[in-house]
């Protein structure tokens, strides 16, 4: 048989087994789609969580409650809230030489509105050097004062987004809003930020430190503490003298056993990074599985068919085809269901990452589109691997037989 | 000679029993012959016409086929024959389902090589003509009546012009209307010389054969010309 004759032969067999067909290359297409989806999805997540530490800037040393070891993250990565860290903590470690700014932080959700708007925002505690910390900077009006934490003053520094939903086009300078029906006056409204970042920095509230301790969460420690170094290769340096200080202060001989983790962005961004690998392990181990499933499918859509195969197969040898006219056959029926699948599979793929991109980027988030050619790769040789052999086995032992023990079948 | 048969043996298992099919058949077919073998199930009838056309291995003997020993063929070589020798008629049709009735036609000579594609197809609406088909042509074969599929079949055995037509119990699954044409068919395509061996159990069947060979458990026991043929035009009494 000519080649064309192979290929024309191969599509009208396809065609008149339409059901069978899509069956087999449905089980390859959402085995690679899913590989791609899945492993973009992964590393997307990493971009982005990777990206936000970096926006922080490398000049910065974080301060964790609760005890850690160099290469794991403490346990209040996991939401395990621990009490050890204070404010005075903070005040103590901003005397030390190489620290040009620092803040402490404490977090809650609540509830703002003035007058009839309403909206959910998440509030921070903190102290009023945030913005050197944070490279932002106030737009109109001023940042908290220390005046306005010692006093557990009730005002509040909006977010440009915030802004803009309560008071559309009016001034929100020295306005009164309520968070969780607290009432706080707005002393200023941060610079517009642009979109990005887990937490949407422009869709924030701040408070004074104390204030959201005592008045809102009604608790004694702090989240985080995060210091700003005035040089790079001040860093380790800090970092220590951090340590001896807080081991001082929380009355702590043995280093070692120290209630607090001291790290640097680069610390945070290398222990991000092993947390964020694993999970793309775990989703490509996700992904794997819905592989081995498409292809699961394809071996049994091969495997029932084999029986009306068989007799077909006996047929075309009883009327003059060899054994390498029905490996021909076969090899091309597989390999263009499998070949056509993966194309498809593919395209799926790159379409549900592009989709996920673009739902993620619409609410705020800088997510990178990204697909890995490996995923791509892998995927497709394993769905048409698995669609070639199990296309092929069946056909394979069928063409072995004599004719007519295959019609027989 | 166009078939002679020397000694044939067929052992095999079945059901892992070991099973004798034919005990040393002879056998010689001439161009042109007509030939009924007949035989109750088991006595090896459908064997020896597997292995005469082959479809099945025979255990021993010697087999020669237009005069060549077919011992020496590879299976590449037996497709060929088969492909372009041989037609077969199958009880049950073996048409490919949800394959109309010309692509059925045609699908021997997918694997002719060198063929005068035109021609053929030409010989194709020709014969299904003949065997009044002719408004099937792009029907799958499930929309067919039994007898008009085996008619199908049938021109799907001769679209190659086989020297020899091998059909196995044609009738037995059609009425005895559609049973008779059938029979009328392969009279007709014997006159015009296609040597014929057909498989049967039905005595009023073998008859329209010029010849009739009759096996019990594996072996030969009558091997005699029809006195009376029957005309199969004349009616088949069933």
């Amino acid at each position: 048989m000519r080649f064309l004759q192979i290929l024309k032969n191969t599509r009208r067999n396809l065609s008149l087994n339409k059901t069978r067909s899509l069956l087999t290359m449905l089980g390859i297409i959402i085995g690679v789609a899913a590989v791609i989806a899945i492993v973009s999805v992964g590393a997307g997540a990493q971009e982005l969580l990777l990206a936000q530490v970096k926006a922080m800037g490398t000049n910065l040393i974080g301060i964790l409650p609760g005890a850690s070891d160099d290469q794991g993250p403490p346990a209040a990565a996991f939401g395990i809230e621990i009490t050890t860290l204070k404010y005075e903590d903070a005040l103590e470690i901003r005397k030390l030489p190489h620290i040009i700014a620092i803040s402490a932080y404490v977090t809650g959700r609540g509830t703002a509105s003035y007058f009839n708007k309403t909206k959910e925002y998440n509030y921070s505690g903190v102290l009023p050097e945030y913005p050197t910390v944070e490279d932002t900077a106030v737009g109109t009006g001023r940042f908290l004062k220390q005046d306005d934490i010692d006093s557990l003053a009730r005002v509040v520094v909006i977010g440009s987004q915030v802004a803009k939903d309560l008071f559309g086009q009016d001034d929100p300078l020295e306005k009164q809003i309520k968070i969780n029906q607290v009432v706080f006056k707005v002393v200023g409204v941060m610079k517009e930020r642009g979109g990005g970042g887990l937490q949407n920095q422009d869709e924030q509230v701040f408070i004074p430190l104390r204030t959201a301790q005592k008045i809102m969460l009604g608790i004694d420690h702090v989240a985080y503490i995060r210091a700003k170094v005035d040089k790079e290769e001040n860093i380790d340096p800090a970092i220590i003298q951090v340590k001896n200080i807080l081991l001082f202060r929380h009355h702590i001989k043995d280093a070692a056993k120290g209630d607090f983790s001291v790290r640097s962005t680069a610390q945070a961004l290398d222990i991000l990074s092993s947390i964020t690998q694993a999970l793309k392990m775990f989703l490509g181990a996700v992904a794997g599985i819905s592989l081995i499933v498409g292809g699961i499918g394809i071996m049994n859509i091969m495997f029932v068919t084999v029986t009306e195969r068989t007799k077909e197969i006996g047929l075309r040898k009883a009327i003059g085809a060899k054994r390498r006219d029905i490996l021909l056959q076969f090899l091309a029926e597989s390999a263009v269901m499998t070949l056509v699948g993966g194309l498809i599979g593919i395209a799926v793929g790159i379409l549900i990452s592009a989709a996920i991109a673009l739902g993620v980027n619409y609410f705020g988030y800088e997510w990178q589109l990204i697909i890995s050619w490996s995923s791509i790769l892998t995927a497709v040789i394993m769905a048409v691997g698995v669609g070639l052999i199990f296309g092929l086995w069946p056909a394979n032992r069928a063409s072995l037989l004599s004719p007519m023990e295959a019609l027989r079948r | 000679m166009l078939i002679k048969l020397e000694n044939i043996t067929k052992n095999y298992l079945d059901d892992g029993e070991p099973t004798t099919a034919l005990r040393g058949v002879s056998l010689n077919v001439a161009e042109g012959e007509f030939v009924a073998i007949m035989g109750a199930s088991g006595s090896g009838k459908s064997t020896l016409m597997h292995i005469i056309g082959f479809l099945d291995k025979k255990t021993s003997g010697q087999y020669f086929f237009d005069n060549e020993d077919m011992g020496d063929f590879d299976d590449a070589k037996l497709a060929e024959i088969r492909n372009q020798k041989i037609g077969f008629i199958f009880q049950a049709y073996n048409l490919l389902a949800r394959t109309s009735i010309i692509d059925n036609v045609l699908l021997p000579t997918i694997y002719t090589p060198h063929l005068d594609k035109a021609a053929v197809e030409k010989r194709a609406y020709e014969l299904l003509g003949r065997l009044k088909l002719s408004h099937r042509i792009n029907f799958p074969p499930n929309q067919l009546s039994g007898g008009e599929q085996q008619r199908a079949a049938i021109v799907r055995a001769l679209i190659n012009n086989p020297r020899l037509v091998l059909a196995d119990e044609p009738t037995g699954n059609l009425d005895s209307k559609s049973g008779q044409e059938v029979m009328e068919i392969l009279q007709s395509l014997n006159d015009e010389g296609h040597a014929i061996v057909m498989v049967t159990h039905e005595k009023d069947v073998a008859e329209c054969a010029k010849r009739i060979i009759t096996l019990r458990d594996g072996v030969i026991i009558s091997d005699e010309l029809v006195a009376n043929r029957r005309q199969a035009k004349d009616g088949l009494i069933r």
